[in-house]
């Protein structure tokens, strides 16, 4: 008991300490050490909060600005197909009544629906009211039903983007007339119109059946809906069995030596490749050197796989791992051959996993912008691309083209594509969650 | 349409091989199938193989190299007066022939010799596609005769089968590596040229960015200049400012994750992660030009500052929360890595938890997080569409994060959307920013793999 | 032994039935890891200044005992602890004791060693840092220097403070976590098979510090290694499945054990 040390006040050794540790200096240090480490949780939980709050702030913001764009103003005129201006009755032929002038008729309705506008800069003022595409549906509807010719029609068209706006309540009906974007005839014909229920919001079929379109109010997104399905396609059949395939290679059959390292440097640093670089290659291999088509799915599709493939190979080779050697060994067992115990029992086994894997991959591709950009997607396509190697857009390039233009009811539209984009991906999430779920196994 | 048309023959001529394979199997044995060495089913596949695989080859070397190889050979046949041009008039040449070949007008009277050309061109092509539709159709059948001769009990289909399949495996494989050359080939290729026209030196250190080339010769200011300093210091800058949010939020949230939070707030906090994970980056870009950027100028000014509408501020933070659930999900495993031995030997001494977290978990698992952090900094540099649509467009050389500057990825997406001609240092100068970015992104992630390697070892 | 009748006579502790002070006692220790029951009512005195070995197949809950008397176990999830365990007659579990300060009083050393990623030096200045208890860097040079005499590492070490721990052979690792846990003066060390990693050369090393150090300190060790037991300790506790069978002094155990569970386990019938 003599070598016990007296160092200062306190000692090395169980007696003193007791007195320490229950002394007021202990207890008033122990106070500031639980407040540190109270302190310490709340930045904590701050962190948390932030992901949070911006989480929160992000997809609020988007969807209160976008959820209005699934509704669209449309007018209801009474039109008389005048056969003057179409073609005559008994005309069947579309392309004929096609170049019919449905614009006039339009206007002649909604002239005599306003007869005590006469001035010629206000009937132009007032035909404003109209999208440039409501012709269109005029002749799409009398080309469904040429029997219409000659006669009165009731129609729903499409109004102009200022007068969606001004219905959607954006825009300030008290604000000076040049201060505003719909005019003060305007406001009366939509006042007129609202009085006898001849304008209304409904579901707006447009963003999803049509095509790019310079007019907001005429733009929808089956055009790139189309052009991302398209491109995924070519970008699924590619990776996924290249992916898997290179997975199976090295989880099971490679050797170990430079070669297979090499590989592995290969993917795990691929993976972290900026996605534009993947852009420059598709550029400077596909389109330059290979002349692959500017604009197609084709090639996007090409670039998304090779920009996919790491995280494929990742996945699987995740799944591969994860099932246990015990079961090749097994297989090998009763006479397998190598390949057979990984095709007939690991591979089973592990696609859940893979599935899952791919599925997030897919998903991520679904999403990316960037390298499209450099293989020309980002173009004004107005048809809808029915093949591989027609020019076609992206959902998320659409939506950067989108969040591009100047108009409000665009930006309307752009929240509204990135709730679509959302919700394609919250669909696969889902079911790579589901198949996550459903598999779910221990070894 | 031959293609098609020999596409066609050929899988028919697999799925026959492979029929025809599996009964000459079981008739060499009289149908006593344990006989074989392999079951009929291989020696179907192997003939399968021998009928479908060379032809399969030809085919898709030819559809290749079809539109390069005819077009070279229809420029060939062009008189000397027309294809001594330089590039672009030979660029200009080729979309002609091409123009014609497909049946669509240039719209300007033609040279006869380049309409000949054309003709030239589709002949050659048509050409080509009867021979490719002869060769492969012919190389399928050898084949298929070759191998199904080959059958006997003793063969041994199944190793020979899966001796392809085997190869087939490694060619995925290969795919990495020739991925990785492809973009090495690609931007080392297209920056040769660029930095034959401009010097490495001025283009790595000059000051002054604006590629604006003039359209014709005679412009004022045609040249153009291509100092990539403002872009680089422009791209740390916002990546500073994201990593300014990214890592303290990050770090503290996985600290919070794995040392704090119970399995039930674990279950809310994980989606809320996952889904920030899961955002495409444009709907990033998008919020960040349209809701951060216009509040952030709102705020300075109401302070009284000047602040741009493009500030690198908007945009780092918005790349900030971005990068926020990639730093906490590499930090989780960093720290989880980091043995409960450790924590119990601080707890077993008297310390709370947080002196526990900050003075021996975080230092032990800091190698990783370090790594972490490189591997953060390398997506923050390679990030596109936030700066492109959130950051500037003019090279400011400034660290004032209220105003505008351009990065390197919006520099390479700017310069490159559109039509672009391979010719002018404005185009290939993209491909100069890639190849720097690429190393950088590069050699970040090379670096941080080998910690995070070094550093499991540690601990496994 | 001048400390210990100081000691005895400023918190007169109650004493047992051989008149040494009883530092810990347990009474009715339960523990559950969610609906499982690792403890069924353990009742054990710890004498002051004594090694108490705890011995046992595995899995019959000596370690999780252990770990009870400085709440260690607070750190694992679905937990529960019931019973009465004091420490100088404080109830372990009441709400007026503090994890941090029973910690610090009841010191602990794993079956791994498990120093710090940081210097020698800073391996074992972490804990008088933390609980403030050196003012200068002289002091805490000094707890350092004797904390590592006490652990019979200092001549080793003295010329490598500054190296990372864990760049030490293995014995020399759990010393320094002997040596660690001194560092703080604690009243108790507990000692969770701290020789199980080690080879019989470090393991003799320790043994004859415990022996050393119970001078000083109230040791409770956990271990597999019956003779490690019988040399090391005055006490002796043998659990099985749960419960305490027997506890009693070290000779009384090996010689003489009334139940015939520890006869078959100590004479290696099973465990």
């Amino acid at each position: 008991m003599t070598d016990l040390v007296e160092t200062g006040t306190r000692s090395v050794g169980s007696s003193a300490s007791k007195s320490y540790y229950q002394g007021d200096a202990f207890a008033a240090r122990l106070r500031q050490r639980y407040a540190a480490e109270r302190n310490f949780k709340i930045a904590g939980y701050a962190s948390i909060g932030i992901a949070a709050v911006m989480l929160v702030v992000l997809l609020s913001t988007i969807i209160g600005q976008g959820y209005t764009a699934f509704w669209q103003t449309r007018i209801q005129i009474e039109a008389t197909i005048d056969p003057a201006e179409v073609a005559p009755v008994g005309t069947t032929d579309r392309t004929k009544i096609s170049q019919g002038n449905f614009n006039k008729l339009l206007r002649d309705a909604l002239a005599a629906q306003f007869p005590d506008i006469t001035d010629r800069s206000d009937r132009r003022k007032m035909y404003d009211v109209l999208s440039s595409g409501a012709a269109y549906e005029l002749a799409d509807a009398v080309m469904e039903n040429p029997a219409l010719i000659g006669q009165k029609v009731k129609l729903w068209v499409t109004a102009s983007d200022d007068v969606d706006q001004l219905m959607k309540g954006y825009i300030e009906r008290d604000a000076r007339e040049e201060n505003r974007k719909v005019n003060d005839i305007q406001l009366r014909v939509v006042d007129k119109l609202t009085a006898d229920k001849n304008i209304a919001l409904q579901f707006n079929d447009t963003l999803f059946t049509r095509g790019d379109s310079r007019e907001p109010e005429m733009a929808g997104l089956w055009g790139s809906i189309k052009g991302s399905f398209l491109t995924l396609l070519v970008t699924m059949f590619l990776a996924v069995p290249i992916g898997v395939s290179a997975a199976i290679y090295l989880e099971e059959f490679a050797p170990k030596n430079k070669l297979t390292d090499f590989i592995e440097v290969n993917i795990n640093n691929l993976a972290a490749v900026p996605s534009i670089v993947y852009g420059l290659l598709g550029l400077a291999v596909f389109l330059n050197f290979f002349g692959m088509p500017r604009s197609a799915p084709l090639v996007g599709g090409v670039v998304l796989a090779l920009m996919t493939l790491p995280i494929i190979i990742i996945a699987s080779r995740a799944a591969l791992k994860a099932v246990p050697p015990s079961i090749r060994d097994a297989a090998l067992g009763v006479g397998a051959s190598p390949l057979q115990a990984v095709l007939h029992h690991r591979l089973p086994l592990a696609m859940p996993g893979i599935l899952t894997g791919t599925i997030l991959g897919m998903a991520h591709a679904l999403g990316e912008t960037a390298p499209l950009l450099m293989i020309g997607m980002v173009a004004f396509i107005v048809d809808i691309p029915g093949g591989f190697t027609d020019s076609a857009t992206l959902l998320p390039v659409q939506i950067y083209m989108w969040a591009d233009s100047p108009e409000r009811a665009f930006t309307e539209r752009t929240s509204a594509a990135i709730l679509v984009l959302l919700g394609f991906l919250v669909m696969m999430n889902g079911l790579a969650v589901f198949l996550r779920k459903k598999f779910e196994r221990r070894w | 349409m031959q293609l098609t048309v020999l596409l066609i023959v050929l899988i028919a001529l697999t799925v026959a091989g492979y029929h025809l394979g599996r009964s000459r199997a079981v008739r060499a044995v009289g149908g006593r199938i344990v006989q074989l060495h392999s079951v009929p089913a291989y020696h179907g596949l192997y003939v399968a193989l021998w009928a479908g695989l060379p032809a399969f080859a030809l085919f898709a070397l030819w559809s290749m190299t079809e539109n390069w190889l005819v077009l070279q050979m229809a420029l060939a046949s062009l008189p000397e007066r027309l294809s001594g041009g330089d590039i672009s008039t030979l660029g200009l040449l080729k979309a002609d022939i091409l123009n014609i070949a497909q049946g669509v007008n240039p719209g300007r009277d033609s040279d006869p010799a380049v309409v000949a050309a054309a003709q030239h061109y589709n002949d050659l092509r048509s050409l080509g596609d009867w021979m490719v539709l002869a060769i492969g159709a012919s190389l399928a059948v050898a084949g298929l005769v070759y191998a199904r001769n080959r059958i006997t009990s003793a063969l041994r289909a199944r190793n020979r089968v899966e001796q392809v399949v085997n190869w087939a495996l490694i060619a995925c494989a290969m795919v990495a590596i020739l991925t990785t050359f492809g973009i090495v080939f690609s931007l080392v290729f297209e920056a040769m040229q660029f930095f034959a026209k401009i010097s490495p030196i001025d283009f790595l250190f000059g000051l002054h960015w604006s590629p604006q080339t003039a359209m014709r010769a005679d412009q004022v200011g045609s040249s153009g200049s291509f100092g990539a300093v403002p872009l680089f210091a422009g791209t740390l800058l916002i990546t500073f400012i994201a990593m300014l949010v990214a890592v303290p939020v990050g770090l503290m949230a996985a600290v919070f994750m794995s040392e704090y939070a119970d399995p039930k707030l674990r279950n809310w906090v994980k989606p809320i992660l996952e889904i920030l994970a899961g955002i495409p980056t444009v709907v990033y870009g998008f919020f960040a030009a349209l809701t951060m950027a216009p509040f952030v100028r709102g705020l300075g000014e109401s302070i009284g500052l000047s602040v741009s509408s493009e500030s690198a501020l908007a945009a780092g933070l918005v790349m900030g929360v971005m990068i926020i659930p990639f730093v906490s999900s590499l930090s989780d495993d960093v720290i989880n890595a980091v043995p409960q031995s450790l924590r119990d030997g601080s707890y077993g001494l008297g310390a709370t938890k947080s002196e526990t977290i900050r003075q021996v978990v975080l230092p032990a698992a800091l190698p990783g997080i370090v790594a972490a952090v490189m591997l953060a900094v390398s997506r923050a540099i390679g990030e596109t569409m936030i700066v492109t649509m959130a950051a500037g467009l003019a090279g400011n050389l400034t660290a004032n994060p209220l105003e505008a500057v351009t990065t390197v990825t919006t520099q390479i997406a700017t310069l490159l959307v559109g039509d672009q001609e391979f010719d002018s240092p404005k185009t290939l100068s993209a491909f100069g920013l890639g190849l720097v970015l690429f190393v950088v992104t590069l050699a970040l992630n090379m670096i941080a793999l080998r910690v995070v390697q070094k550093y499991r070892e540690k601990y496994d | 032994m001048q400390v210990q009748t100081n000691f005895a006579a400023k918190s007169p502790l109650p004493l047992d039935a051989e008149g040494t002070p009883i530092k810990m006692q347990a009474r009715g220790v339960k523990v559950f890891y969610g609906p499982k029951q690792a403890l069924k009512g353990i009742d054990i005195d710890i004498g002051e200044n004594k090694v108490l070995a705890l011995i046992g197949p595995s899995g019959c809950g000596k370690s999780t005992f252990l770990r009870c008397l400085n709440r260690m176990n607070d750190t694992i999830e679905h937990c529960r602890v019931e019973g009465l365990l004091t420490l100088d007659g404080e109830d372990v579990y009441g709400h007026n004791i503090d994890t941090v300060q029973l910690r610090a009083r009841v010191g602990m050393v794993f079956q791994k060693p498990n120093p710090f990623p940081k210097s020698i030096y800073d391996n074992i200045s972490y804990g008088p840092k933390i609980h403030g208890m050196a003012s200068h860097k002289d002091e805490m040079d000094e707890i350092v220097e004797k904390s590592l005499q006490r652990a019979g590492l200092w001549n080793e070490v003295k010329d490598r403070l500054r190296e990372p721990g864990t760049g030490l052979s293995g014995g020399q690792q759990q010393r320094l976590c002997i040596a660690r846990a001194i560092a703080v003066s604690p009243e108790v060390i507990l000692m969770d098979e701290p020789c199980s990693a080690l080879d019989p050369i470090a393991t003799a090393h320790i043994e004859e510090l415990i022996d050393e150090l119970r001078e000083n300190y109230t040791i409770v060790i956990v271990t597999h290694n019956m003779q490690q037991a019988a040399r090391v300790s005055q006490k002796t506790a043998f659990f099985h499945l749960g419960e305490m069978v027997e506890c009693d002094d070290t000779e009384e155990i090996f010689t003489n054990p009334r139940d015939e569970r520890t006869q078959g386990y100590i004479t290696g019938r099973y465990g």
